[in-house]
């Protein structure tokens, strides 16, 4: 089974490496969506089927976002200009960051058996504590119910800052100016 | 917008999408909201629940207002239900953990638990999930209108 | 270890992404991935050998559950955070927009330089 996780993840850092090196950018986010679809291919394997049904979903959708934001500006132009002390900088601090992750991995448990200390509780007495079958969901809505609250919390907050960073001039403005240009509908 | 225009809408090949795109969206879009509420209903038995079945349901109507056009998206859910979902579904959530305070604390489980593996069961888990559900759907459609209605300036512009 | 590793290199080539690259999208895609990848290494951890998932099923043994399931704690985080991650997604594009609206460019010096 492990061989199996090393080939995709190496498969998915090939999908990242285009992503970052490509000039097109439509390319650039569809190469992306190589690296979301093998994560959720990686979960469905490390059994964890209800974050694979919306890692799915959700890389569709931010798909749809990114195409979005593309425009037919002059992408090439910007990524032929090479800034090298950013490169530079930014390899430097790869190298360090890959350094400190192998030293810090050494003391972790190995892959497959982890420390499993509250979580145990969850598995053994769930179904008595909840009645709820799907442990995930006795542990998002009953146990750890605070985290989805939070959750709400933060995804309101995000799209309130979306809609007043885009609605950039105001809302009678638009409607008496743009109105006639544009279209948009009562 | 009466019926007139939403047929002319479906049959112009001038708004939205080509003519496959619209015949296979028109017979998709419903079975994918059936199978978001199976999603959501049915999240304390198998995978899913509120966050996926949400996502499900808000990518329906953004294929609606792909393939079509965004008025008709608009026409069916508009940007004013958009916000009183998120908001109602929001508002049941924390009402659900206020009624917890009668028996125990913030966020209680308080009805009876039930048989397991039943579909009336896991107290207040399935209620939960529906108003998250709710909440996310509705939330993730109005990102879409916004960048949709917004977004729409910056592009007509530069043309 | 090694899916360790290879996991963390994602993230890495996400920081380089976003040190080293000038287009604001490019940025945009760089955030994404290190998203992922942070995302991945949480299940990777709570992941067991020749493990189920946690999913009762009516006719399952209860202790062969216990003794297998893997971690449904880490799962459960990771869940709330991949739709936070698209709520986030979303305000980092409207950004974009409203820059490329102010400034006719995706070049991050050009926008520092035509301040005001």
């Amino acid at each position: 089974m492990e061989t199996f996780f090393i080939i995709m993840l190496v498969l998915m850092i090939i999908g990242a490496i285009i992503a970052v090196e490509t000039k097109n950018m439509l390319s650039a986010v569809i190469a992306a969506g190589v690296v979301g679809f093998g994560v959720s291919v990686l979960f469905l394997f490390l059994k964890a089927p209800d974050i694979a049904i919306t890692q799915v979903i959700v890389e569709v959708l931010s798909l749809i976002i990114l195409i979005r934001v593309t425009t037919k500006a002059d992408n090439e132009a910007i990524e032929r200009k090479i800034d090298s002390f950013a490169n530079i900088a930014g390899l430097v601090f790869v190298g360090i960051f890959v350094g400190f992750c192998i030293w810090a991995f050494v003391d972790m448990t190995p892959f497959g058996t982890p420390l499993m200390r509250v979580s145990q509780h969850y598995l053994s007495a769930g179904l008595e504590e909840t009645g709820a079958a799907n442990t995930v969901a006795a542990v998002i809505l009953d146990y750890r119910a605070y985290d989805t609250l939070g959750e709400a919390v933060v995804i309101f907050t995000s799209i309130l800052g979306a809609f007043v960073i885009l609605r950039s001039r105001g809302k009678k403005k638009i409607y008496e100016e743009d109105y006639v240009k544009v279209g948009i509908p009562e | 917008m009466k019926q007139k225009d939403i047929e002319q809408i479906i049959h112009d090949d001038h708004t939205g999408m080509s003519l496959i795109v619209k015949t296979v969206a028109r017979m998709m879009i419903a079975v994918i909201i059936l199978f978001a509420f199976y999603i959501i209903l049915y999240g304390h038995l198998t995978p899913g629940g509120g966050f996926a079945g949400g996502v499900i349901l808000a990518i329906a109507y953004t294929l609606m207002m792909l393939a079509f056009s965004r008025k008709m998206a608009l026409h069916k859910f508009s940007d004013f239900w958009a916000s009183f979902w998120d908001n109602i579904g929001m508002l049941a959530f924390i009402i659900l953990g206020f009624l917890g305070l009668n028996s125990g604390y913030f966020l209680y489980n308080f009805i009876w638990h039930g048989k397991p593996f039943h579909l009336v069961s896991a107290g207040i888990i399935p209620l939960a999930n529906i108003a998250i559900g709710v909440k996310v759907g509705a939330c993730l459609y109005a990102i879409f209108i916004g960048l949709s209605i917004y977004g729409r300036l910056i592009i007509k512009e530069e043309e | 270890m090694v899916v360790y590793i290879l996991d963390m290199v994602i993230l890495v080539i996400g920081i380089y992404c976003l040190i080293a690259k000038r287009h604001l999208i490019k940025k945009i895609i760089g955030m994404v991935l290190m998203e992922y990848s942070v995302n991945l290494f949480l299940i990777l951890i709570g992941y067991r050998h020749n493990g189920i998932a946690p999913i009762l099923m009516p006719d399952e043994n209860r202790v062969h559950f216990a003794q297998y399931g893997v971690d449904p704690l880490p799962q459960a985080l990771v869940l709330t955070s991949i739709v936070i991650g698209l709520g986030t997604l979303a305000l980092m594009a409207a950004y974009a927009m409203r820059l490329y609206e102010k400034y006719r460019t995706f070049d991050m010096s050009e926008i520092r330089r035509l301040k005001g």
